[in-house]
């Protein structure tokens, strides 16, 4: 009987199928995710990132100066504190380099040295050995499209002290290095397209 | 010094606070000579503006005499100045491209946080309006600091009144810009929601542009019949549909472009106006977007439309539909004013551009709560006042 013998087949089909289709979320549940291909943001703006324990945070600005002015401030960092409000000190000797930083704890001496040093393109400096912090920080600059002048791309890594509760708690007393060292670098464009820090103070700070 | 200060919702006074000083290089002290209210100061003063604390100074029209300069400031002493509303610092990529209300210097960087949350990317600093641009000490004052003098600041010759040029500061450019941003050219009609100081002025600006009629919507006889000597004709949208009007009044085509002057506190008794006003009493930051949903029915096909009303939040219902079906052009922004300075004291100098017809009311800085009350309580009266630092209190001439 022609619906009997197709009523089988069908029923086995529609079975096949539904096996099929399980079998096929299976399989997309097991498996490992699809290869996607790199794409071209920098790793700190990944969704999830590892950097092996490491807390990296960077940013990226364009200032209308050329890329050696901006570079002369970075190799002699001891005007640095003028635009960097975390910044309470910067000691120069020879290639190491001592940043003295205001922590919610009081003022924080990181020992570093100059490990990289590019002119005119990239300048980086890590904490020494014994130094009480694990830290390395990179300043790359690159010539911007058009007129625009220079990117001025700075990244900092290091390994958290107090781990993801100190991150927190530093970030509630508003000291989140993210946004501190956005911060920074628009204050360092200020003072190197305009001469001057903007400020809203009708006064001067007594 | 005396200063108008904002202490909460429909609250303002004048205080003595500590006068400014030369804090930058680039600064410039100003004695102010004139100060007027503008509307966009009745959105702080409804409370509908975020990001201000008690104890701000309001005000960002102003002019005066320059007393005191920085070593870096390009003004002498004595100088007679109107001041933008816009602090722009002249030299980075958006000054470069005279898009000075974006400057990325004159904003504090502290300041910046709340409008990169909010809008992505933080503006120039404003005088005298909400720490989102900055918390500048505004001009309802005897003194201001201005920053980048070198930059902003219009020096006034001799042999023209303060009335004549106050308005450089904010509302004549703001207009000007706004009949700019509807692109036109001969033939064209202008529809125009609201006459209010930028309203007349957007219909001034766009018949010397050479449109071909402007058509001004608003409910208050008095600024309507301003309109109309202005040269406009004139809806009134508690006598008139609106829409019906505008497609009769263009040989059925519709206005080829549009101005929303109104912004985000409009009247009216439609049900999305309604819904607005409740949104915005509850505080949950939504805009009264009702004249520009309107104007975005209104318009043309393929047609222009140019927003100089202030939003500062979010809009419901919002006729996104007929922007992209009718291939619209959207063009906005706080007012570019240091780009429109120079060609428009010119105007004022030649004759063509006269303000003045605007100033109903004239106050000491002393009365300035009142001013506010009454440009907010009786606008069809109060078109526009004008303050004066150091009269006599009580010393006020109305028309």
């Amino acid at each position: 009987m022609p619906r009997r013998s197709q009523g089988l087949p069908l029923a086995a089909t529609v079975l096949a199928l539904s096996i099929g289709a399980g079998l096929a979320v299976g399989k997309a549940m097991m498996a490992p995710p699809a290869r996607r291909p790199p794409d071209s943001a920098p790793g700190r703006t990944a969704r999830r990132s590892h950097f092996g324990g490491f807390q990296v945070v960077g940013r990226t600005v364009t200032i209308r100066a050329p890329r050696d002015q901006i570079y002369r401030m970075w190799r002699d960092p001891v005007r640095l504190p003028d635009f960097m409000e975390g910044l309470s000190s910067v000691e120069v000797d020879g290639d190491r380099i001592t940043w003295v930083v205001q922590s919610p704890d009081g003022p924080f001496p990181v020992q570093t040295r100059l490990v990289e040093d590019r002119p005119g393109e990239a300048l980086a400096w890590r904490s020494v050995e014994g130094a009480n912090i694990e830290i390395e920080a990179k300043v790359q600059l690159r010539d911007a499209p058009g007129d625009r002048g220079t990117e001025v791309e700075a990244h900092i890594a290091w390994r958290p002290g107090m781990g993801i509760v100190g991150h927190w708690a530093a970030m509630l007393r508003g000291t989140d290095p993210a946004i501190r060292g956005k911060q920074d670098l628009k204050r360092l464009k200020m003072l190197l397209e305009t001469g001057e820090i903007a400020t809203s103070a009708n006064r001067k700070a007594d | 010094m005396r200063a108008l200060t904002w202490h909460g919702k429909h609250d303002v006074r004048v205080d003595t606070v500590p006068d400014p000083q030369i804090v930058n290089p680039r600064d410039a002290i100003i004695e102010v000579t004139a100060t007027a209210i503008c509307g966009s100061d009745l959105h702080l003063y409804d409370g509908v503006i975020p990001g201000l604390q008690p104890g701000d100074i309001l005000g960002h029209e102003f002019m005066g005499r320059v007393v005191e300069t920085g070593s870096k400031s390009t003004l002498k002493k004595g100088d007679r100045v109107v001041v933008p509303f816009t602090i722009s610092c002249g030299a980075c990529f958006f000054c470069q491209q005279q898009q000075f209300s974006a400057c990325d210097n004159s904003n504090p960087v502290e300041k910046q946080e709340a409008s990169e949350l909010l809008y992505g990317h933080a503006m120039s600093g404003l005088f005298g309006y909400s720490h989102l641009t900055g918390g500048y000490p505004g001009g309802q004052a005897e003194y201001v600091r201005v920053p980048f003098s070198d930059v902003g600041p219009i020096v006034i010759p001799d042999g023209v009144s303060d009335e004549q040029v106050l308005f450089l500061s904010d509302i004549l450019p703001t207009g000007w810009m706004a009949a700019e941003n509807a692109d036109i050219s001969d033939g064209d009609t202008v529809a125009v929601w609201g006459c209010g100081p930028v309203g007349l002025f957007a219909i001034q600006s766009a018949l010397l542009m050479g449109a071909h009629q402007v058509i001004a919507i608003d409910h208050y006889p008095r600024r309507l019949e301003l309109a109309r000597k202005l040269g406009a004709k004139i809806i009134d949208y508690t006598q008139t549909h609106v829409l019906e009007a505008l497609m009769e009044m263009t040989g059925g085509i519709g206005p080829d472009a549009v101005i929303d002057a109104v912004g985000m506190e409009s009247h009216g008794f439609s049900p999305d106006r309604m819904m607005d006003a409740v949104k915005q009493k509850v505080g949950i930051g939504a805009d009264n977007a009702h004249a520009l949903r309107m104007a975005l029915t209104a318009v043309r096909k393929g047609g222009r439309v140019s927003i100089p009303g202030v939003y500062g939040g979010m809009a419901d219902k919002f006729p996104l539909g007929a922007l992209m079906q009718k291939g619209l052009q959207v063009r906005t922004g706080q007012t570019h004013v240091q780009r429109y300075t120079r060609q428009l004291l010119h105007r004022i100098l030649e004759g063509e551009i006269d303000t003045t017809f605007l100033i109903s009311h004239r106050l000491s800085l002393e009365d300035a709560p009142t001013g506010y009350r009454n440009f907010h309580g009786k606008q069809n009266e109060w078109t526009k006042v004008v303050l004066t630092p150091g009269a006599a209190a009580g010393a006020s001439t109305g028309n």
